[in-house]
């Protein structure tokens, strides 16, 4: 329905002829503070993530004392008397590996209707793209309410709701990027010397729209964690009684005022995390036209 | 949890026109035999689009809720005993073929019948009416709030480009942009209500139209101008800089015109075009957003009933809220489009 492509990285046709290696754009994306400090964040949040359940004080489901106290341990109980500290240092790798998974999947699919659909230019192109606006005509979140109405919250359903629903829009700035591309003379040549299709466009397009791409998945998982810890925060979690920082801040609400901790810990971490993953982005695309700038006035 | 626009700011913004074949281009028989020209052909045309769209949805909406897996299993959980699974089956037509079973909703819906909400037992109508007001007024005020907030806040960060202002503004709107809009609201709720000022409710009075409790109207329009502001600041910053960068701003200073009227008179309106597409999507977007934070804040309204809804699994109601958010949402981009086109000169005459 929207008819905004934003498509910023629409390379200068002589520019792409020696396009910068995707390990350029990352070093020049380092130079920036904003990377840094993202991958600080991130990072760090990613380590409490994978690394916390091995230094947890307790296991996230153990009963250490009376439920919201803030006198045991060092950020209190919950709500059933567990941990918050441990509960939260298990927390992580839920809501991290589902997020992943998901953008994963809407990357893989996206990528693949935005290449197919761009050099199609033809009614599979309209086609793959009025399907797509379909699936745009959802919020995101309702997509995936509505997904989980009869089937329960299963883990393999919010992957594939936030991943389909992350797909049309990496799909049509894809497809944009692609665009420009496929009227070029070098896909041209290639198509006459009967490279395989497939290879056209995963040896010679994709490689020329690996900067959008690369802006697009951070991105994207920052909107999926965002998503998914939403998800958790309106109850809808694979295992409900499992640690999850979404999760323990839909729990613990109830005692904000008194036994601030458990809500808090949770908010800080996905706050965190999610500018972390921003952050990178943000790094990402500016190092990205900056590229294309420097590259332009040559 | 911000979804729609990509938040990269600084780049030029593309307005390009689906459906609107350019007066060369070779369109394809199906097009051209629609292609009533002008602005009235074009509406018309993205009507129908938006119908199809809907049409689709709708298709969706249904094989997700009720094709899939077993509905009347899910609604009655543990409970479910063979007689009750039954007389629930035929309550909800599901012994029915599936065609059958589309038909008669989605004819139910165009009569203005959307079933019976189990889990509240009254029409999902009248169950639905005050909320809608209510959302509606949630959603309107926040946009009222952010829109103009967001275009001065934009226009003024291109102007002040590369000095304090506008480096301020870049950080803090990709650092909102960022945020779920949970987040945001508890941080809110943790600031405002419990542990630090305790000045504000943290949830909206319950059985009190919002208009009534403006107290608690505060935080939840809060949260949300600040979950969709970010947006609009950014495409709006780079329009501006675009359109400042151009030769009729040129012009309109080299002839000595006050900066003034060089920036209402020349600058802005031709900067607002891309914007509205923008303005458009984050006010649909509010209508997927006001799940979590009615949700939050234990606001009266579609939102807050969705959430309720799935968790309940109360069918024909979340049926009915999925088609009508979606309604919006395609409502709302037509709108867009037709007011870019009506605003960019250059792309009326592509018509």
């Amino acid at each position: 329905m929207t008819v905004v492509t934003d498509t910023p990285f629409t390379p200068e046709p002589e520019a792409t002829k020696s396009r910068p290696p995707t390990g350029t754009l990352l070093l020049s994306a380092l130079r920036l503070w904003r990377t840094r400090v993202g991958l600080v964040l991130a990072g760090g949040m990613v380590a409490v993530a994978l690394f916390g359940p091995f230094v947890a004080p307790h296991g996230p489901a153990d009963f250490v004392g009376a439920p919201n106290s803030s006198s045991v341990g060092i950020f209190g109980t919950d709500h059933l008397g567990q941990d918050v500290l441990s509960r939260f240092l298990w927390g992580g790798r839920s809501v991290l590996a589902i997020s992943a998974a998901a953008t994963l999947i809407g990357l893989v699919l996206g990528v693949l209707v935005g290449l197919i659909a761009a050099y199609a230019r033809n009614l599979l192109d309209d086609g793959l793209m009025r399907v797509m606006d379909v699936i745009l005509a959802f919020p995101q979140i309702m997509l995936a309410l509505v997904a989980l109405v009869t089937l329960g919250a299963k883990t393999w359903l919010i992957v594939l709701a936030v991943g389909l629903t992350t797909m049309p829009r990496v799909a049509r700035v894809i497809r944009g990027s692609a665009q420009p591309i496929v009227e070029r003379d070098f896909v041209a040549a290639a198509d006459a010397l009967g490279v395989p299709r497939w290879r056209i466009l995963f040896a010679e397009v994709l490689p020329n729209i690996l900067s959008p791409l690369m802006v697009e998945a951070s991105l994207r998982l920052t909107y999926a964690i965002g998503l998914v810890a939403s998800l958790a925060f309106l109850g809808f979690t694979p295992n409900p009684n499992g640690a999850d920082w979404g999760l323990m801040i839909f729990e613990n609400r109830i005692a904000l005022s008194v036994q601030p901790w458990g809500v808090m810990l949770p908010i800080i971490a996905i706050a965190l995390l999610t500018l972390g993953t921003g952050l990178i982005g943000d790094g990402v695309a500016r190092a990205a036209t900056g590229i294309d700038r420097t590259r332009g006035s040559e | 949890m911000a979804t729609e626009p990509s938040g990269s700011a600084s780049e030029p913004v593309d307005v390009t026109v689906p459906g609107g074949p350019g007066p060369t281009g070779a369109a394809p028989g199906w097009r051209r035999a629609l292609h009533v020209g002008g602005i009235p052909g074009f509406i018309v045309r993205r009507m129908l689009l938006g119908v199809l769209v809907l049409a689709a949805v709708s298709v969706v909406v249904f094989l997700a809720t009720q094709a899939l897996g077993d509905p009347a299993r899910a609604i009655l959980g543990r409970t479910a005993t063979p007689t009750s699974l039954h007389a629930l089956r035929k309550q909800l037509n599901l012994d029915q073929p599936v065609l059958t079973q589309y038909w008669h909703w989605v004819t139910g819906l165009l009569h203005g019948d959307a079933g019976t909400s189990l889990s509240a037992n009254v029409p999902v109508t009248d169950y639905l009416r005050d909320r809608v007001v209510n959302s509606a007024f949630l959603v309107l005020l926040s946009g009222g709030i952010s829109i103009p907030l967001a275009i001065a806040i934009g226009s003024y960060a291109a102007l002040q480009r590369d000095r304090t202002f506008d480096v301020v503004t870049s950080i803090v709107t990709l650092a909102f942009a960022a945020l779920p809009e949970f987040v945001v609201g508890l941080i809110l709720v943790v600031v405002f209500s419990t542990t630090v000022f305790d000045v504000l409710p943290a949830i909206a009075a319950p059985g009190v139209r919002p208009w009534n409790d403006l107290k608690g109207m505060i935080l939840p329009t809060a949260t949300l101008v600040i979950a969709v502001t970010p947006y609009v600041v950014r495409i709006m910053r780079a329009s501006m800089i675009e359109v400042l960068e151009s030769d009729y701003v040129e012009m309109a200073r080299l002839k000595g015109l006050p900066e003034r009227q060089v920036l209402i008179r020349h600058a802005l309106p031709n900067a607002l075009g891309p914007t509205f597409q923008v303005i458009a999507i984050n006010l649909a977007y509010l209508a997927g957003g006001v799940i979590v934070v009615e949700y939050l804040f234990n606001y009266q309204g579609i939102g807050g009933a969705m959430r309720d809804a799935v968790s309940t699994s109360d069918l024909p109601l979340v049926q009915a809220l999925a088609m009508l958010i979606a309604a919006l949402y395609v409502v709302l981009n037509l709108l867009a489009d037709i007011a870019t086109i009506l605003v960019t000169p250059r792309l009326r005459t592509r018509l």
